[in-house]
């Protein structure tokens, strides 16, 4: 039998269920609040701007800026997504408007093992595929010399990562539309693809918008796949052949040298703020699309 | 219908094929790729030794110490974001069922935390464990990456409770019981199947990822034996001796990552297979 009865039992439920929601709902604070105290001191000692835009990062005489980390950040992530977002996108109408449902039946497991595979797997499979491919062939296409961990490798890598993410809304979005909709197209006279590209897509837009957001996002914060194919240099990449080096990288590659160096530390967790203010912001936006498209 | 129409819905339909075909070949190429270079490297001594002296310069010895690592914080982190997320996930859809705008903010709020990089948390448990003394051990890497699929595993769940029929809690409370007992022994019998699902997904995260153990649970070559010691992980594993220039110990490599994707194949063909099995304890409406 139990130890309590009715009423005791349902009063320990209850605090347990409100201490649980209590916890997650402000972990984002605390986060904030977190990394916020611990980069505190960097921020009080150098001017925000010149942190951002400062292109020599020489923690040890005191130098950190933060410019090129941001700077290969969003190269690769908007490559990426350039790589990524017609894919998904195509890839999307073709599997609700026009294939059988078979189709849409393999791509949901592949789906799912997509967004499984573990990030270092990625990163192994870019050091093992996508690097050699770019030094060896992509490079010399474009008659540059080029090891093949560059800016580009870490796209080509992030976009397959992010099209589970990008596809599995997009397909949602898609089966959402009523299909009345498309039907009273046909029905005037439009043939499929005008029906497609002239009602579908535009009522999906803000649906859309923001599945390329969540992914766009998701990018931007990808660790160790990046930091194994991306060349980790601290330079201002000219091409996308270069070597660069993101923020996410920079946090993952420096955490053992952190304490030895004054003000590193701190410098490291401004970077992770960066990340989750960053975070934050996009997917509140993305939010708002998302919000919109539910609307109508 | 002009030429350039037909021509123009063509062109797009073979770009459509293309497209849908291409993503499914590079994930065979992915599995493909991962599996030709990891069986052959793939041995017995691989998976049932931890690492002997010299194992970094190629000498013998497995990964044993970071295959068990592995599960023990996954098995943990999925165990206390079970205990904490399942209580927010009943609450959600049992007790502010009524507060549409309340609920809606909270969905919203746990989308927001989803979508946080796990490096952050990975940032934010070593400052925590600065600020608290700790170092580097299991305990604080089981805490951060519980923090880590805390979003993920409450909006799964939330997803399957909400599909719950309001006609199921009023008949609950018609027959006289309470709100926590409606949630706790209605809700999550109705649901079992799509709770387990949630639970597995969230392992296969928590087993995965490297960044938010990096700073937290450190690294070792024994096996895990107390939540203070550091431990051992599979992706950390796979990238250091990916690290390595001595072709052996890659080799090695890409045998650990055969081990993880197996392991994270297993549990999500596991999660589609109880979804049908556990059925029978589901009420239709």
């Amino acid at each position: 039998m139990y130890i309590l009865n009715r009423w005791q039992r349902h009063w320990v439920n209850n605090t347990w269920m409100i201490i649980s929601l209590l916890v997650v709902a402000t972990l984002p604070f605390f986060l904030f609040l977190g990394l916020y105290l611990k980069s505190f001191l960097l921020l009080h000692d150098y001017h925000l701007g010149h942190l951002l835009f400062g292109k020599i990062w020489k923690p040890g005489i005191g130098q950190f800026g933060f410019f090129p980390f941001i700077v290969g950040s969003i190269w690769v992530t908007l490559l990426a997504m350039v790589i990524s977002a017609p894919i998904c996108l195509l890839a999307a109408i073709y599997v609700t408007q026009y294939s059988k449902t078979h189709l849409l039946r393999i791509m949901h497991p592949a789906i799912d093992i997509l967004a499984g595979i573990p990030s270092v797997v990625y990163g192994l499979w870019g050091i093992l595929v996508i690097v050699p491919f770019i030094s060896r062939y992509l490079g010399p296409l474009f008659g540059v010399t080029t090891v093949g961990y560059s800016i580009l490798a870490a796209a080509l890598v992030l976009s397959i990562m992010i099209v589970p993410f990008i596809l599995n809304i997009l397909i949602e979005i898609f089966r959402a539309i009523p299909v009345e909709l498309k039907e009273a197209s046909l029905a005037l006279g439009a043939t499929e693809w005008q029906s497609i590209k002239q009602v579908m897509v535009k009522k999906a837009l803000p649906g859309i918008i923001a599945a390329f957001g969540f992914g766009l996002a998701r990018a931007f914060g990808e660790t160790m796949a990046v930091l194994m194919v991306v060349g980790n240099v601290v330079e201002l990449p000219k091409s996308v052949f270069d070597p660069g080096y993101t923020l996410p990288a920079l946090i993952a590659n420096n955490y053992g040298e952190m304490l030895s160096i004054p003000k590193y530390d701190s410098a490291l967790m401004f970077a992770a703020l960066i990340l989750l203010v960053v975070s934050l912001f996009f997917n509140l936006i993305m939010h708002f699309f998302i919000i919109r498209y539910n609307r109508y | 219908m002009t030429l350039g129409q037909k021509i123009e819905e063509k062109i797009f339909k073979v770009l459509m094929i293309i497209a849908t075909y291409f993503i499914l070949a590079v994930l065979a190429v992915i599995i493909y790729s991962i599996f030709e270079k990891g069986v052959k490297a793939l041995s017995w001594e691989i998976l049932t030794q931890i690492p002997k002296g010299g194992y970094y310069y190629g000498k013998g010895g497995g990964i044993l110490n970071a295959i068990l690592g592995s599960l023990c914080l996954a098995f943990g982190a999925t165990l206390l974001a079970f205990l904490i997320g399942l209580p927010v996930a009943l609450y959600i859809n049992v007790f502010l069922i009524r507060w549409k705008k309340v609920v809606a903010f909270i969905r919203f709020l746990l989308d927001l935390i989803w979508g946080i990089p796990s490096i952050v948390y990975g940032a934010f448990g070593f400052t925590m464990m600065i600020y608290l003394g700790l170092q580097t051990s299991l305990l604080a890497g089981i805490i951060t990456v519980t923090l880590f699929i805390l979003p993920i595993m409450i909006r799964s769940m939330d997803e399957i409770l909400r599909t719950v029929p309001y006609g199921l809690m009023e008949a609950s409370y018609s027959l006289g019981s309470n709100k926590s007992e409606t949630a706790f022994k209605i809700f999550t019998r109705q649901t079992i199947s799509g709770i387990i699902t949630a639970i597995l997904l969230s392992f296969g995260r928590a087993i995965g990822d490297a960044a938010s153990v990096l700073f937290t649970a450190g690294y070792t070559d024994h096996l895990p034996n107390s939540l203070l010691e550091p431990v051992a992980t599979l992706p950390l594993s796979i990238f250091f001796q990916l690290s390595s220039p001595v072709p052996a110990v890659q080799d090695r490599a890409y045998a650990s990552a055969l081990v993880l994707t197996m392991i994270i194949l297993i549990v999500s063909l596991f999660s589609r297979g109880l979804g049908k099995r556990y059925h029978k304890t589901k009420i239709n409406f």
